[in-house]
């Protein structure tokens, strides 16, 4: 939520501006500043499409092709979010992403009792193959690509995809999905984790792995700095920790003997764009520059293509505040505005009413039309980065990149991620910022219109999503059926051979594929894992 | 200062993994002088009224952002009554739309603090309320 920390003489004029990441702002930059940072245009720039790709992947931006929208979207019934679905892609939407209940995310049926309540709330229930079935229906699955945002189990959300694709006629080779699969972000903020560190890593590799050969198209991980940000993260941390945790996933695939430029390439990015809009950019260019340094000289990427930071720029959920909600609709257009004058090839914003409920047609339709407006009415698309060469901005982005790496160090004389990770060094080191955030707020240090200046007296009410229960009851009784008409034999002859994968530490994904086809549920297939591997232990807070 | 030093128990009930602002508070009502004891995530109702007794909490304060308040603060209740430890109060906070706040002090919430609300208020009301108490 916060921005800078301004600092302030008694006559109210600003004498320092502190960003997120700890860097002071000058009032005035001028070619000095290049100087000053040893700013190289061939080494720090090059133009877009080139080595390190600051200025942006493709040598014309948004002239050879828009950004693709993606609004968050999903929920109650398949039915439903099917309904939802084709709404927004005859609304010009061009591409999905689906929102999962939170039993779904953690591998229970709705009809276990950890469901109560949930089934369907935040996102599609999902049990069997028939709920994709229907979520999936008449969208034509080799145009539009399909984010499963979900991460535990997203192993079995892929197959799941692949299973559909099939039913409907689909070659694996031409569905394009890209599940959020970044379990580690997960257990730094949003906490839908399910297993211990290593099998978890462990499931995101065999994802890697399969969709290599079976789905090329596939963007197996989506490395979610976003969340870490979310929770607390400086922006320097949020791509510190991300490139790391995306390292994680390279050495995993690695260790099983694969080149990298086999894989690496059909890795993506979700960052956020909530904070400093100068900050903001700054860290989008600057995170290109070092992810392509980060593959290039740590790894020996060869081909060029691979070494592009590819993303979905976004959301923002973090900015909006309950208070004053139609203002979250000029916060969006803001954020939109980061994320296209910072390049993102792919972009989505949480709606006004998101600090309240999941998005009513009418906001999400609203967030949408904010992006479209950028591109066709604004003049996006006119030229490629359009603030390069601002004294301001080349010298920001060198700061950030030095802040970024000093983030980086620091974790790697901590012991590195996974360590950083399991011993909750980083969870503390995020709750405790959060924590400051919540201060700076109350002290007026940090400034937020509607919460702690301009404030109007009452709260605003806006429309809410209401849960249906019915369509809960329903979705269970769906289940119930499917189980009843299902072979039965099919089902035990699949699971037992998913049991025999996972014991032997086999790629579970072959095996995944065949048990959604015999309609084995979510919770029947995360049992065997849970049996297998156990859960993560949470490391403690204080 | 004679008063007892406040117990409170923070949990995340349910599978919901969003935990900034239980990590927030847990910060804030410490640093007020307040003895807190954070759940961690995916906590049943049983988990955390057992929690509360072995912990001999004053306090239990649920977080919960995926707008199943009304279910989980029932079921609370109930495990509660059955515990026989309704003495403990809870309060809620999170994504709460203020046409329900009023519902959950009917189901018996001591203390509502939806998304927004200063830490300083929060801390001051568990502070009277204890002395009321």
């Amino acid at each position: 939520m916060a921005v800078a920390r301004y600092i302030k003489d008694e006559k109210d004029r600003i004498t320092d501006v502190i960003l997120e990441s700890g860097i002071h702002v000058k009032p005035l930059y001028t070619p000095e500043d290049l100087n000053r940072t040893g700013f190289d245009y061939e080494k720090d720039l090059a133009d877009p499409g080139q080595y390190p790709y600051t200025r942006g992947i493709h040598p014309l931006g948004y002239r050879s092709r828009a950004w693709t929208t993606r609004q968050y979207t999903g929920f109650g019934s398949p039915e439903e979010t099917n309904e939802r679905f084709k709404l927004m892609i005859s609304h010009g939407q061009t591409g999905l992403n689906v929102a999962f209940d939170l039993p779904t995310q953690m591998g229970y049926d709705s009809d276990n009792s950890m469901s109560e309540g949930e089934v369907g709330r935040v996102g599609m229930a999902v049990d069997t193959l028939r709920d994709f079935e229907i979520a999936f229906k008449d969208i034509k699955l080799d145009k539009i690509g399909a984010g499963l945002t979900i991460n535990a189990v997203a192993s079995i959300m892929l197959a799941m995809y692949q299973a559909t694709g099939e039913k409907y006629g689909y070659e694996p080779s031409v569905i394009s999905a890209t599940p959020q699969n970044d379990i580690l972000k997960e257990m730094v903020g949003r906490g839908a984790w399910i297993f211990p560190v290593e099998p978890a890593v462990k499931l995101i590799g065999d994802t890697i792995e399969y969709a290599m050969t079976v789905m090329p198209h596939t963007n197996p991980v989506s490395v979610c700095g976003y969340h870490i940000r979310e929770s607390g993260a400086t922006p320097a941390q949020e791509i510190a920790y991300a490139i790391m945790i995306a390292n994680v996933y390279i050495d995993n695939v690695l260790a099983r003997g694969y080149d990298i430029d086999a894989f690496v390439g059909r890795f993506s990015f979700n960052l956020n764009v909530f904070g400093d809009m100068w900050e903001q950019i700054a860290k989008f260019r600057a995170a290109r520059k070092l992810w392509a340094r980060n593959l290039k000289e740590k790894y020996n990427v060869k081909n060029p293509q691979n070494l592009f930071l590819r993303g979905l720029f976004g959301g923002g959920g973090y900015g909006l505040t309950k208070a004053q909600p139609e203002n979250n609709i000029m916060r969006g257009a803001y954020y939109a505005l980061v994320a296209a004058l910072s390049g993102a090839q792919t972009t989505a914003l949480c709606s006004y009413d998101e600090a309240y409920t999941i998005p009513t047609p009418h906001s999400a339709l609203l967030s949408l039309r904010t992006l479209q407006l950028l591109m066709d009415e604004m003049g996006l698309r006119d030229t490629v980065d359009p603030l390069a060469g601002s004294y301001f901005i080349e010298t920001l982005t060198k700061e950030m990149e030095q802040k970024i790496e000093e983030e980086m160090e620091k974790i790697e004389k901590n012991g590195g991620m996974i360590k950083a990770v399991s011993n909750g060094y980083i969870q503390r080191l995020v709750a405790r910022q959060a924590y400051e955030v919540e201060k700076g707020l109350e002290t007026g240090e940090l400034l937020k219109v509607g919460v702690n200046i301009y404030k109007e007296g009452e709260l605003q009410e806006v429309e809410l999503h209401e849960y249906n229960c019915e369509s809960a009851e329903k979705q269970i009784e769906d289940l119930k059926t499917v189980k009843r008409q299902r072979s039965q034999s099919d089902v035990a002859r699949t699971l037992k051979e998913l049991e025999t994968a996972t014991k032997e530490g086999k790629n579970v994904m072959p095996c995944l594929v065949e048990c959604c086809k015999a309609y084995a549920t979510v919770g029947e297939m995360t049992d065997i894992f849970r049996q297998e591997f156990g859960e993560f232990q949470e490391p403690a807070l204080f | 200062m004679d008063e007892k030093r406040i117990k409170i128990l923070i949990a995340k009930p349910g599978l919901d993994g969003h935990d900034r602002g239980a990590k927030v508070i847990s910060y804030a009502l410490k640093e007020a002088g307040m003895e807190v004891i954070y759940s961690g995530l995916h906590k049943s109702i049983g988990q955390i009224v057992r929690i509360a007794i072995q912990e001999d909490v004053d306090i239990i304060g649920l977080s919960i952002m995926t707008g199943a308040h009304i279910p989980i603060v029932e079921k609370m209740m109930k495990k509660m009554q059955k515990e026989d430890v309704l003495d403990k109060a809870v309060f809620v906070g999170g994504v709460i739309p203020a046409k329900d706040i009023l519902k959950l002090r009917d189901l018996g919430v001591a203390g509502v603090f939806p998304g927004g609300t200063p830490l300083s208020e929060t801390i001051e009301f568990i502070k009277t309320y204890m002395k009321k108490a």
